[in-house]
């Protein structure tokens, strides 16, 4: 069985900053880079910084020192999760770093929680980012390089988020989760991540009902990552033709950051666009009492894809409990 | 559902390029900047004087050094998203390769980071350039003697 419910462990508070395109789009952040630079040397720096200033953001919110944090579980797109493993040498954290691509945000969180469940911890941080820049450089073309872009693309959000986790209770709950597994469909295709990624948000949303023998109708939305609007139609068919499921109430956080006139063809990715979605929209309007989160990561390289080879993809889901 | 159906749901809601029409552009544009280019040498040959060949040479470091500052200014990228391939497919959209590969690599150093990169994706048209050419100089050497 890949779920797993928490007695009570809860999200108290979080601390996001975007980058310049996301401040142009739909989302209204009070911290928000002015330019991919932000006053650093290079784009690399930039993540670091932004990573660092939501961390000290967070901590400063809460009254809370370094030492007061147990545990920090994060990841970010970056080879070696540089900007993670670079940022926490600032503070003196116990420190997890792990990758799952664009998953990596509710991985951290399901980690974080499973350990604030054993009580051995009492508080702890999740937290992620992504930069448009470095990863088109690590990923795709040099960055000034004018490469077409096909309308199945997706473009990488810029921003960081960290969440703070307690067993103190708060508005939001963290209710149960689901660890995905592995899911590759033959898909080659490196600018169509949609497509990589929604048979694995599909088992993953899948099993998690079926493990907590649950409807699709028990969540009053379904959050997934960065499918774009490409994985969302795919998403919706998919469960229907496979596991006669109809998703209803299903937003997709990589269609909500940017607005129609930015050029981002099919929407954002990065493991930033859920949490920023999660926690400066949906969050923020009360609809919503229950929600499945559903984390999606393609977990490509540059080097496999080169030597021919399919694209692999996993989800991960929480399911979270407002007040 | 198996792989194969899997790919028939994919192409069936991935959006369709506009083909036909990025083709009409780059052709279009891609004569006209030729065009243009000729109208440059005749004026080099007029003004300066010069002999033909020389006057291309001129005409292409002219173009060359135009698509290099225009890159390192940012534009570049920005005109390919409405010239489409009419200035990659011809000399300008090797100069910005190169540069805009070195302008990533800028801070890596002089050796490991410029020297080693500027021309990861210039380099193939390199090294096919030389090898075609190489065959092709074959084949003309035994058909024409």
């Amino acid at each position: 069985m890949a779920s797993m419910l928490f007695r009570n462990v809860y999200i108290n508070d979080e601390s996001s900053i975007i980058g310049p395109y996301e401040d142009n789009g739909e989302l209204n952040i009070r911290n928000a880079l002015s330019d991919f630079y932000d006053n650093e040397k290079t784009f690399e720096d930039a993540e670091i910084k932004m990573q660092k200033s939501v961390l000290e953001n967070l901590l400063y919110k809460n009254n809370l020192n370094p030492q007061d944090i147990d545990i920090l579980v994060g990841g970010d797109l970056m080879n070696q999760i540089t900007a993670t493993s670079y940022n926490m040498k600032n503070f003196s954290i116990p420190f997890l770093g792990i990758y799952s691509a664009c998953a990596s945000f509710v991985e951290s969180i399901i980690i974080t929680a499973n350990m604030l469940d054993t009580r051995f911890f009492k508080r702890g941080i999740a937290i992620t980012s992504s930069h448009n820049l470095t990863s088109e450089k690590q990923f795709r073309f040099p960055v000034e390089y004018g490469a077409l872009k096909p309308k199945r693309s997706t473009f990488t959000a810029t921003g960081s988020v960290g969440a703070l986790i307690t067993n103190k209770e708060s508005r939001i709950k963290i209710e149960s989760a689901t660890i995905g597994k592995v899911v590759d469909y033959g898909i080659k295709d490196v600018f169509n991540m949609g497509a990589v990624m929604t048979p694995a948000a599909a088992r993953t949303i899948v099993e998690h009902l079926k493990d907590l023998k649950r409807d699709i109708n028990y969540y009053d939305l379904v959050l997934t990552g960065d499918l774009g609007e490409v994985g969302t139609k795919l998403l919706k068919e998919y469960l229907l033709i496979n596991n006669n499921i109809k998703l209803k109430n299903h937003l997709d956080a990589g269609c909500l950051v940017y607005n129609e006139e930015q050029p981002v063809f099919s929407g954002a990715s990065g493991p930033v666009a859920l949490p920023l979605i999660l926690f400066n929209k949906i969050l923020k309007v009360k609809k919503y009492k229950k929600i499945l989160v559903v984390g999606t990561g393609s977990l490509h390289s540059p080097v496999m894809c080169n030597q021919k080879n399919t694209i692999p993809a996993i989800a991960h889901a929480i399911s979270l409990e407002v007040m | 559902m198996n792989k194969e159906q899997y790919q028939k749901l994919v192409k069936k809601h991935t959006p369709k390029e506009n083909r036909l029409i990025n083709s009409i552009t780059a052709f279009v544009f891609g004569g006209l900047f030729g065009v243009l280019a000729e109208a440059l040498m005749q004026i080099l040959r007029k003004v300066f004087d010069l002999t033909i060949l020389d006057a291309t040479t001129w005409m292409m470091i002219i173009f060359i050094f135009l698509a290099c500052l225009l890159t390192a200014l940012g534009v570049f990228d920005k005109l390919v998203t409405f010239f489409k391939s009419s200035i990659i497919i011809p000399i300008t959209g090797f100069a910005h390769s190169v540069t805009s590969a070195a302008l990533d690599y800028k801070q890596d150093g002089l050796i490991q980071g410029i020297g080693s990169n500027c021309f990861k994706m210039a380099g193939s048209v390199i090294l096919y350039g030389v090898i075609s050419a190489f065959i092709l100089v074959i084949i003309g050497v035994l058909i024409y003697g």
